[in-house]
Formats: structure tokens, C-alpha cells, sequence
């Protein structure tokens, strides 16, 4: 009887364990069979100038450049603006705010501000930036835009990073007369640079990869020139992607495949950078 | 002290105090623009004309049912299916895998989450829908049903991940408590681990479920974007318009303050409250979980 | 000469339970004071209220004062800075900022605007032979701090607030993860310091407080149970509680 039992539930484990490995692969495959078949398919559309011509025949033809540089410039411009301001919110959350109700509403803020639609932020720069601030669409409303969407990404990542450093440092830096924001500046920041480096990076990547919040704010159809102005708009990997598989009748596949490598390259690469950063200040530590 | 390091140290302190408030400013700005764009709308079209089922901007129907029920129906099929998968893979990692297979299995599955949803709608055009046509043997294969695979596909990283963090800080002792006294590893699972974790848990659904209804690029590629009301039960297979895709697609169109355009900006608005619910109670769940553990702690 | 004197101070967690009661104690220049007792007695809130580190911390300080030279360092208008560098501290457990073992030396001047090689390489020489580092690290300025040994470290530690030219130093169980030799440098150091410097010593143990206290000042529970010179106290105690702490009777 007991060991019927026994047996009972060791088979229910290994059928509960094989069903869990099932759905994992389940998950995990399709990530692979994606990133695969992109490399697959677009390989052959790269090219010298794939990567450096401007779109021809109706975008049928030639290469991206401008989308490819629109995005440069967007991820920057996103980065200018968001990476102070986040960096600064993030040492206001760790190092001088005390937990009451101002703080649990900043954290709230934030929270939402992570969980707004991408489309409801086109809309805020739309109405703020475009119109009443009259910007224009632009890759200055556009990297606004961008940066507000960000900013939560890399508040949590920056305070994390901070509150990671140990306190003695700070209380052996107090004692031996440093004011807090020399404290911060000369032992916290510098040991939390890695880890905030990360969660910068992770930030702008998904900027890079985001379409709804420009469409209405500084993404450009169709542009036969790199902008050159923070009051133009400009042409962005992501938008211009949507565009040539939705907007387009008739658009070489390989074309498609090309602009979708390159957008995945561009933002998994960031990844992979925000990784090895990671990985190497880890070994790096000395607590 | 020497006088020009105090004045220093007094204006950083007050720009890092300033920039601590920001992410409260832009909540607020972000709502007022919604409300200032957004509210006209109720003064252009009669409240009952807003909630009835048609949606055709250009005869001036602005009913935004079919809206809401796209969006529902999407939300919903795309939560049947990335509920079992993300949970289940975010215990057979937190669980199951050795550590070098866990050192694998959660970055990939945070690649997933890095990878821009445009790039997902584009397959789903041309990989997903096709194959789905043929599949189910449907006259289009730009469905709700596609939608949902897709919206899966965005908002499993965000399950996993929170609710592997989860399941990962229950303590060890929990589980060695329940093996001393005969537990099996599958049932350790199931009677103490996940329990333990499961406000950590339902935030992850929620919060993914949340990334899923406000979804924009992927989901207005491959639903197909066809205004009507979720009926019958093969809804799913039948082409579904969401909020965000209606946003997305008709506001690069409109006239600037337009009627069309209030009603954009309502929707927003929708969306904007729906996500602030689903936050705040998600991150009111994180904070009872926190205050039950001070209150053992101290 | 009393360099510090603390009149009817009490002390408060913030949750509101007592930390010291009503404590009055003087402190003399130019000697080891040493305070001691069980755990928990309130010696180290005590020391981290001499310069004013229970600021950051979840100590309150309800009533009393604690004058230095005369100034009354617990006033809210004191500047926490300049008196931070005139009375430094040491931790239990040795700090060493992820610096080089220089800037580690370096850090509090460079705080206080110090920019002058001259000036720093000086200090660094002059606080590491007292605190009798200077040989072991004079070739190896440049490697990170942490790369030293434990017992180098915390005396790398005492050299740092050496380095800041303090009038005071204050010492938390300095020794407590030392090994014997280590901890026996640390001790000769202290007996070379107190010349020029006033000492205050949480000891790790009541052997370590009868070896280097000049004056002795034993707590129980938040309360200043006696203090007298080190010799009376360890040789003849006047409270019963004392006498039964010093020959380990409780601990």
C-alpha cells in the first residue's frame, strides 16, 4: 500500500516534471525559430549598400541608411535627456529619501509610468510636444517622447544599482567629513556605474525598438535625406519596417527580412553589450 | 568648509530632490493632456452614441464597444495562452533546471521580451497568419486568434521573469521543510513553494496581462482591424480591432482637433486609467506582501 | 584637561526604547578612555553621538550635552563636517574604501578641498608610520586597499582618520576580528597615539580594556553603572556590578 503510493507519486512528479520541460520548450523554441529565421532570411538582403544607400523606387529598392541613422539619433536623444534625469531621480530614491507618503507615491508614479501603453505616450508628445509646445513633428518631440517612456526603466535600474553598494562605505565616507553628495559622487556612483550602465542600456534598447510612440511625433514615411535638425522628423528602423511589411503593396521579402535583422541587431546588440558590462563588472567587484 | 563646495552641494542636492519628483510631474502631465485632448470628446458625441457598437469615424460613428471588446478579446486569448506558459516556464526555472540551464533559459527568455514588437508583427503577416489560415481553414488568417499568439509572445518575458524573482525568494527552508517531512519535489511545488510566492505571482500575470492590453505595433498588424463586437465563441477566429491598434492606425489621419481626434484621445484616456488600475493594484499587492514580512520580522 | 564632557545625556532608538539614561562622563586629553561592558549596554551609540554619526543612524539623542573645547557639538547648528575631521572613528569591522590604498589615505583631505601632492604624499607617509603601516605598504601605494591583509586593513583604517589630522579619534571594537599579533600592533599604535591625540576604545573584551584604558567607564544597560581611572577600575572596583563584570562573573 505505502509504496503503491510511493510509486504513485514519483509518477505524478515525472509526468508534472515532463509536462513543465514541454511548455518550457514550448516557449524557448519559438524565441530561437524567430532570431534564427531573421538571420536566415535577412542575411542575404546585407550588403555595403543595403546598409549605407538611401531608399529606392518607392523604398522596393536600395538601402536604409536613413532608417538606420533615424534610430541613432533617436536612441540618443532619448539617452540625453533620460539618462541625467533618470540617474538623478534614482539617487533622490536611494540615497536621500525617507520612506513616507511622497516617496510611496513617487514609487507608484513610477510604477505606472512603466505600465503605460507606448501608443498612450504617442499621444501625451502629440498633444505636449507637437502641438503645445509646438515642436513640430520632430526628432526632438519623438526623443522626448521616447526618454519619458524610459525614464521608469532606468530609475529602477539606477536605484537598484545604488542600493546594491554597501552602506558602510557611505558611513566611513560621512565620518572622515564628506558631505552626502561627495559620498556619492566619490564612492557610491562610481561603484554603481556597472550596474547603472546596464540598466541604461537596457532602457534605450527598448526605445530603439519602439514604433507606436513616434508614429505621431517624429517618425517619417518616406525621408530622401538624414535629418539635420532636431526639428525634423525622421525615418526610424522600427517605424520603417511597419511601413515596408504593411504600407507597401508589392515589397521584396528580402528587403523586409534585411530591415528586420538589422533592427534586431541593432537592439540585441545593445543587449549584449548592457550583458558583458554586467558579467565583467561582477568579476570586477571588491564586495 | 570652504563656502563654494557648500552653494555646489546645495544646488545638486536640490536638481536630485527636483528630479525625484519627475516621475510624479509626468504621471500628472501625461493625465491632464489625456483629459484636456480627451474630454471634448464627451461634448462632441452624445455619452450614448460613445458607448454604442458601431465604429466609423468617417460617417461620424464613434461607438467604441467594438473597440473594448477587441481589445478584450485579444487581452483575454492572449492570457489563456501565456498564463500556462510563462508560469510554467518560470517554475521549471526557478525549480526544476540545474543552474547552468537556468543561466541560460532566463536571459533567452528576457531576449524575447527585448525583441521590438513591429519586428513580431511582421512575422505574424508573414509567417503567422498565412500558416494560421491554412491551419484552421479560415477566410483570413489576420485574427483576434493572431493577435493573441502574439501578445503571448510580449507579455510571457514579463511573467516570467517577475514570477520566477518570485518563486526564486521564497526561502530555501520552505522547501527543505516540506522534503523532511516526505514531500516530493512536484508536490513541494505545489503545496508550499508556489503558495508562498503567490503575490509575487499575481503580479506577474498581472503586470503581463497589462503589457498586453496596452500593446500597440504588433497587434495592428495581424488582427486584421476589422470593427465589430465579440459575439459568438469563434470570435477569436474572426478579424478584432483593439484600443491601441485604433489609436495607432487612425491618428496620423485626423484633423487636429477634430472630433475624430477627441475621441482618440478618450480612448487614451481609457487606456491610460486601465493600466493605472492594473498597476496600482498590482503594486498594492507588492506592498501588502511587503508589510506582512516586516510585520514577522519585527 | 577634559577634552570632551558629556553632561546628563540620554539617548533613544527610534522606536522609542532607551538607549543611554541621563550619562555623565569627561573624557581627558591626551589619554586612552575606555568604554566597556556587556552588549547592548550603549557604548557604541555613545561613541557614534561624539561626532555626530547617529545622525544617520536610528539613534536620537532626547536630552543632554555632550561639550567639546566647550561647544556643544549635539547643537542642530554645529557643523557636522568640520567636526567629523576633528573627531574621527574607527569600525569594527575595517572599511577600506574601494580605493588605492593612497586614496584611501588621501579621501578625507581631498573631501575638505586638498589638492597639493606635496601636501597629500606627506599626509599618506605621516599617517601610515603612526599607524605603523608604512613599511609593509610604502612600495604598494597604488593597489586597490582591499588587496591588503585583514590586520593591515584596519590599520589602514586608523591611518585614514590619522591622515585627517583629528583632535579625537573614536574606536568601535577595533580589534574584534583580528588575529593576536594584529591586534597587539593595533594596541602599540594606540599607546604611541595618546600622546598626542584623545582616545576613545570600545574594547572587544574586558582583558583588551584593563590593558590599554587610562580611564575606565563601565556600562550596564544604558546606564553609567562607574568611571574612574583604568587602574582603580579593574584593580578596585566601587560597584558590586563592576567588580563582578571585571572578574567574569557575567558577560
Amino acid at each position: 500500500m505505502k509504496s503503491s503510493m510511493h510509486i504513485n507519486q514519483n509518477l505524478s512528479q515525472r509526468l508534472g516534471f515532463s509536462l513543465l520541460s514541454l511548455v518550457m520548450l514550448i516557449t524557448v523554441i519559438p524565441i530561437l525559430a524567430v532570431i534564427v529565421y531573421i538571420i536566415l532570411q535577412g542575411a542575404p538582403a546585407i550588403s555595403w549598400e543595403f546598409l549605407s544607400g538611401f531608399p529606392r523606387d518607392g523604398m522596393r529598392q536600395g538601402g536604409i541608411l536613413p532608417a538606420i541613422v533615424g534610430t541613432f539619433y533617436l536612441t540618443l536623444g532619448t539617452a540625453i535627456f533620460s539618462v541625467p534625469l533618470g540617474i538623478a531621480a534614482a539617487i533622490y530614491l536611494a540615497e536621500y529619501a525617507r520612506e513616507n507618503v511622497v516617496t510611496r507615491l513617487i514609487r507608484i508614479a513610477i510604477i505606472n509610468l512603466a505600465g503605460i501603453p507606448s501608443v498612450v505616450y504617442g499621444l501625451f508628445g502629440l498633444g505636449l510636444f507637437v502641438f503645445f509646445l509646438k515642436f513640430g513633428t520632430s526628432l526632438l518631440a519623438a526623443s522626448l517622447t521616447l526618454s519619458i517612456m524610459t525614464l521608469p526603466v532606468i530609475i529602477s535600474a539606477a536605484e537598484e544599482a545604488l542600493r546594491a553598494v554597501p552602506q558602510a562605505f557611505r558611513t566611513v565616507s560621512i565620518s572622515l567629513g564628506g558631505t552626502r553628495w561627495q559620498t556619492i559622487r566619490r564612492i557610491v556612483l562610481p561603484q554603481a556605474l556597472p550596474g547603472i550602465i546596464t540598466g541604461v542600456i537596457l532602457g534605450l534598447e527598448r526605445a530603439a525598438g519602439e514604433t507606436a510612440p513616434i508614429l505621431f511625433t517624429g517618425a517619417a514615411f518616406f525621408l530622401p535625406r538624414l535629418p539635420n535638425s532636431p526639428f525634423d522628423a525622421t525615418m526610424a528602423l522600427p517605424y520603417h519596417l511597419f511601413v515596408i511589411s504593411t504600407q507597401v503593396p508589392e515589397m521584396p521579402f528580402q528587403i523586409q527580412y534585411g530591415t528586420a535583422l538589422v533592427l534586431i541587431a541593432f537592439v540585441l546588440g545593445m543587449n549584449l553589450i548592457a550583458t558583458v558590462i554586467r558579467s565583467r563588472a561582477r568579476a570586477k567587484r571588491q564586495w | 568648509m570652504d563656502k563654494s563646495l557648500d552653494w555646489r552641494e546645495y544646488v545638486i542636492t536640490r536638481a536630485i530632490k527636483a528630479s525625484g519628483y519627475s516621475a510624479i510631474l509626468f504621471v500628472g502631465l501625461i493625465f491632464i493632456f489625456l483629459l484636456r485632448e480627451g474630454l471634448p470628446a464627451l461634448a462632441d458625441v452624445p455619452p450614448g452614441d460613445l458607448l454604442s457598437t458601431r465604429w466609423y469615424p468617417i460617417e461620424n460613428y464613434f461607438g467604441i464597444l467594438p473597440l473594448l471588446s477587441g481589445s478584450l478579446v485579444v487581452t483575454l486569448g492572449a492570457a489563456l495562452i501565456a498564463m500556462p506558459l510563462g508560469l510554467g516556464s518560470a517554475i521549471f526555472i526557478a525549480e526544476i533546471a540545474p543552474r547552468w540551464l537556468r543561466e541560460i533559459l532566463k536571459p533567452l527568455v528576457e531576449l524575447l521580451g527585448g525583441l521590438p514588437s513591429v519586428v513580431l508583427g511582421f512575422l505574424g503577416i508573414l509567417v503567422l497568419s498565412p500558416n494560421l489560415r491554412t491551419l484552421l481553414d479560415l477566410p483570413t488568417g489576420l485574427t483576434a486568434l493572431a493577435g493573441s499568439l502574439l501578445l503571448a509572445a510580449i507579455a510571457i518575458p514579463t511573467i516570467v521573469s517577475i514570477a520566477e524573482d518570485a518563486l526564486d525568494s521564497v526561502p530555501q527552508s520552505y522547501r527543505e521543510g516540506a522534503l523532511a517531512v516526505g514531500a516530493t519535489r512536484w508536490q513541494t511545488i505545489w503545496r508550499v513553494t508556489l503558495p508562498a510566492a503567490r503575490s509575487g505571482v499575481l503580479t506577474a500575470i498581472m503586470l503581463g496581462i497589462g503589457r498586453a492590453l496596452g500593446e500597440t505595433m504588433a497587434v495592428m498588424m495581424v488582427t486584421g482591424n476589422a470593427p465589430v463586437i465579440a459575439t459568438r465563441w469563434n470570435s477569436l477566429f474572426m478579424p478584432a480591432r483593439t484600443m491601441t491598434a485604433t489609436i495607432a492606425a487612425e491618428m496620423g489621419e485626423v484633423a487636429n482637433a477634430s472630433t475624430h481626434y477627441h475621441v482618440l484621445f478618450f480612448i487614451g484616456l481609457v487606456l491610460f486609467l486601465i493600466s493605472l488600475a492594473v498597476n496600482v493594484a498590482a503594486s498594492s499587492v507588492v506592498f501588502r506582501q511587503k508589510k506582512r514580512a516586516e510585520r514577522i520580522l519585527s | 584637561m577634559n577634552k570632551l564632557i558629556i553632561q546628563n545625556l540620554s539617548l533613544q532608538y527610534s522606536d522609542g526604547t532607551e538607549s543611554l539614561r541621563d550619562i555623565s562622563l569627561n573624557i581627558p586629553s591626551n589619554a586612552i578612555t575606555v568604554l566597556f561592558g556587556p552588549a547592548g549596554g550603549g557604548k557604541s551609540s555613545l561613541l557614534r553621538c561624539l561626532n555626530r554619526l547617529n545622525d544617520l543612524t536610528e539613534v536620537r539623542v532626547v536630552s543632554g550635552k555632550v561639550l567639546l573645547e566647550g561647544e556643544n557639538i549635539l547643537d542642530p547648528n554645529t557643523d557636522v563636517i568640520a567636526l567629523r575631521r576633528k573627531v574621527g572613528m574607527v569600525f569594527a569591522r575595517p572599511v577600506v574604501l574601494p580605493l588605492t590604498i593612497r586614496g584611501n589615505l588621501t579621501y578625507g583631505l581631498e573631501l575638505a578641498g586638498e589638492q597639493r601632492k606635496s601636501r597629500l604624499d606627506e599626509a599618506v607617509e605621516r599617517s601610515l608610520k603612526l599607524a605603523a603601516l608604512w613599511d609593509e605598504v610604502k612600495e604598494r601605494l597604488g593597489e586597490p586597499g582591499i588587496a591588503l591583509s585583514g590586520g593591515q586593513q584596519q590599520r589602514l583604517c586608523l591611518a585614514r582618520v590619522l591622515a585627517n589630522q583629528p583632535e579625537v579619534i573614536l574606536l568601535d571594537e577595533p580589534t574584534s576580528g583580528l588575529d593576536p599579533l594584529s591586534t597587539a600592533k593595533v594596541e602599540e599604535a594606540l599607546q604611541v597615539l595618546k600622546q598626542d591625540y584623545t582616545i576613545v576604545l570600545v574594547p572587544h573584551s574586558v582583558q583588551q580594556a584593563a590593558r590599554t584604558a587610562d580611564y575606565a567607564a563601565f556600562f550596564l544597560q544604558g546606564e553609567l553603572v562607574e568611571w574612574a581611572e583604568g587602574k582603580e577600575i579593574f584593580t578596585n572596583p566601587q560597584n558590586k556590578r563592576t567588580e563582578d563584570y571585571v572578574e567574569g562573573r557575567f558577560g
